[in-house]
């Protein structure tokens, strides 16, 4: 630009008051979307912040062992107790139902579309799984309440209305989607030659899938895998219309549990007016949650990376 | 002779051992296929058949009551609409400066890592803790009390990295020939970035920010924290109003006793899900033509 100005002297004047305005605007756009980045960083900032200042108020009045080592909740009775660990126990009850049916049904589906349905049949499947991954999770609640618990009742006699392994499985439904469509993406970047060879050894499908795409892919499915479990964990709809909201130390799936994710929704709708403890418990219980589903999170993606570096 | 006889039949015994298994194996897959289209099956014929009578225009223009046959959810649909319009409005402009900036100036500085972190947490936080946050923080300390506006900013920043990944994407997939290009005819850096990049990613924004309206319009949880289960006999009018959305009231249906709330809800369900797959297509309509205009 600047010998462009040499070039023409009677434009000279223009072309630097250009150049001058344009390196003011080029710092400025760069600074708007600096600005804008940084958000991000707040909104994580204050997330933190937030949880932990509440915290700090809740620790004052109940110590942490008691805390996370108590083993019953009542946050609105008058005997109140907060201990975690019915709240732990009914989220890991759920979420261990929830992979286990997303984790077979998942996979399944994701080597289904990617080793054995044909262009029409992916056609069909793959809008059935996007549907299912749309799908709103009070609607899952609602389907795991009406549905999934009063078939279950007509073999399970001793199942109550409200039980941990309805909402368990809607939750599965929830999670097979991402499950499947991640999966399928691991899959895909399979080479060609490792199957082909595998094929040229005389192994059937099955056996390549078993022997060469999911050892392949292990790392990336485990990342996957870790990666919806956390979701399940921080689930709330689905637990609070369909698990019944009562605090068990239970690892019977046909009981009443309460999640933690439960005990916040239900607090918050209920009676905790703001410097109670039963108010500040909610954020003790959301930062646990909270720090438990990022080390989940950075374990998948450490596991993502890893993987991407070795293969990619 | 012998020895190769029994050397065959082995070898026979396995070959079968193998398709034994390997149908086994194609049996699991069709099952698992099955259940998945069997589930969804099952879920929109179960929530249609119980609600699809109570879909009227009662169901829109009424507000909630305790008697069924004249409850509506019109202050929901129109909180749903406030808070999601709301939302997408902070939300995009932000995601897609944030993603403009990830991409084109912090190429790999210690910035740029940081707020690619704080992305990848920010996405996998639950979103119950949205609504938390923004009630301690928005509703509490900045005294916006259980509002509308507390409602918008939590959802937008539920949304906001699915809009910038989405953005990082499309801004990744620009040619370096368009960008060159326009550095030699002079332009500036935020000029290729303003006037190359940004209109090229604009179709993938859009579709974005649909998508993002569909995963925000079906959020209860951080609302359920924010609003409370109010009951909601007024139209939200201002920012700082008192607000409830269609999946909370939906929420509020279901945990009541009675058959006539069930179909209630059945009904709120299928006004969503009717909304959703309205979206939905109109994500995928405007991201066939809108990118058949960029190739052209």
């Amino acid at each position: 630009m600047s010998s462009s100005g040499k070039s023409h002297n009677n434009k000279e004047g223009y072309f630097l008051s250009i150049n001058q305005s344009g390196k003011a605007i080029d710092k400025i756009v760069k600074f708007i979307l600096l600005g804008a980045a940084m958000f991000t960083v707040a909104a994580i900032a204050i997330i933190v912040y937030s949880l932990v200042s509440e915290s700090i108020n809740f620790f004052q009045h109940i110590s942490p062992l008691e805390f996370l080592f108590g083993t019953r909740w009542a946050a609105f009775f008058d005997d109140k107790a907060f201990g975690v660990l019915p709240l732990l126990a009914g989220t890991m009850l759920t979420t261990l139902i929830a992979l286990g049916f997303a984790i077979p049904v998942g996979i399944g589906s994701a080597v289904f579309l990617s080793e054995y349905a044909s262009t029409s049949l992916r056609r069909i499947v793959k809008p059935i799984l996007e549907i299912l991954a749309g799908i709103p999770t009070v609607v899952y609640g609602y389907f795991a309440l009406y549905f999934i618990t009063p078939n279950l009742q007509t073999f399970i006699t001793d199942l109550s209305t409200y039980n941990a392994l309805a909402a368990g499985l809607a939750m599965g439904v929830m999670i097979t989607p991402t499950i499947a469509s991640l999966t399928e993406d691991a899959f895909y970047s399979v080479p060609q030659y490792l199957k082909a060879a595998g094929y040229a050894l005389g192994a059937r499908k099955s056996q390549v899938i078993i022997r060469i795409v999911i050892p392949y892919t292990l790392s990336a499915v485990f990342a996957v895998i870790i990666l919806a479990m956390g979701r399940a964990i921080g689930e709330t709809m689905i637990v609070a219309i369909a698990a019944g909201l009562r605090p068990t130390l239970t690892l019977n799936p046909f009981e009443s549990i309460m999640t933690m994710t439960a005990a916040i929704a239900q607090a918050a709708t209920g009676d905790a007016p703001r410097g109670t403890v039963e108010y500040t418990s909610l954020f003790a219980v959301g930062i646990y949650l909270f720090a438990i589903v990022a080390i989940l999170n950075t374990i998948s993606s450490y596991l993502k990376r890893r993987w991407e570096i070795k293969y990619e | 002779m012998s020895s190769v006889k029994a050397e065959v039949r082995r070898e026979e015994e396995k070959r079968t051992l193998t398709s034994i298994k390997e149908a086994g194996f194609q049996a699991y897959i069709l099952v698992a296929v099955c259940i998945c289209i069997m589930v969804l099956t099952m879920l929109l014929v179960n929530v249609t058949l119980t609600g699809i009578a109570r879909v009227s225009t009662t169901l829109f223009l009424n507000y909630p009551s305790s008697n069924v046959d004249e409850a509506g959810m019109r202050p929901a649909i129109l909180g749903s609409i406030y808070t999601v319009v709301l939302a997408i409005a902070i939300a995009l402009p932000l995601g897609i400066a944030t993603g403009l900036y990830l991409n084109e100036y912090a190429a790999s500085s210690i910035v740029n890592r940081v707020i690619q972190i704080t992305l990848v947490n920010l996405a996998g936080v639950p979103s119950i803790i949205f609504g938390l946050v923004a009630l301690s923080f928005l509703s509490y300390t900045l005294v916006l009390g259980r509002s509308v506006i507390v409602g918008s900013i939590a959802l937008a920043f539920l949304v906001l990295p699915l809009i910038t990944v989405a953005t990082i994407e499309s801004a990744r997939l620009v040619p370096l020939s368009h960008r060159l290009a326009a550095y030699a005819l002079g332009a500036r850096k935020y000029q290729v970035v303003l006037k190359v990049v940004l209109p090229r990613i604009m179709p993938t924004a859009l579709t974005s920010s649909i998508l993002a309206v569909s995963r925000a319009i079906g959020e209860a949880a951080p609302i359920l924290v924010i609003s409370g289960l109010i009951f909601v006999r007024r139209d939200p009018v201002s920012l700082l109003d008192e607000f409830t959305v269609m999946p909370l009231q939906i929420y509020n249906w279901v945990s009541r006793p009675q058959l006539e709330f069930r179909e209630l809800s059945a009904a709120g369900i299928i006004v969503l899900l009717a909304i959703l797959f309205a979206l939905n297509i109109l994500a995928i309509y405007l991201r066939n033509r809108l990118q058949q205009r960029v190739i052209e």
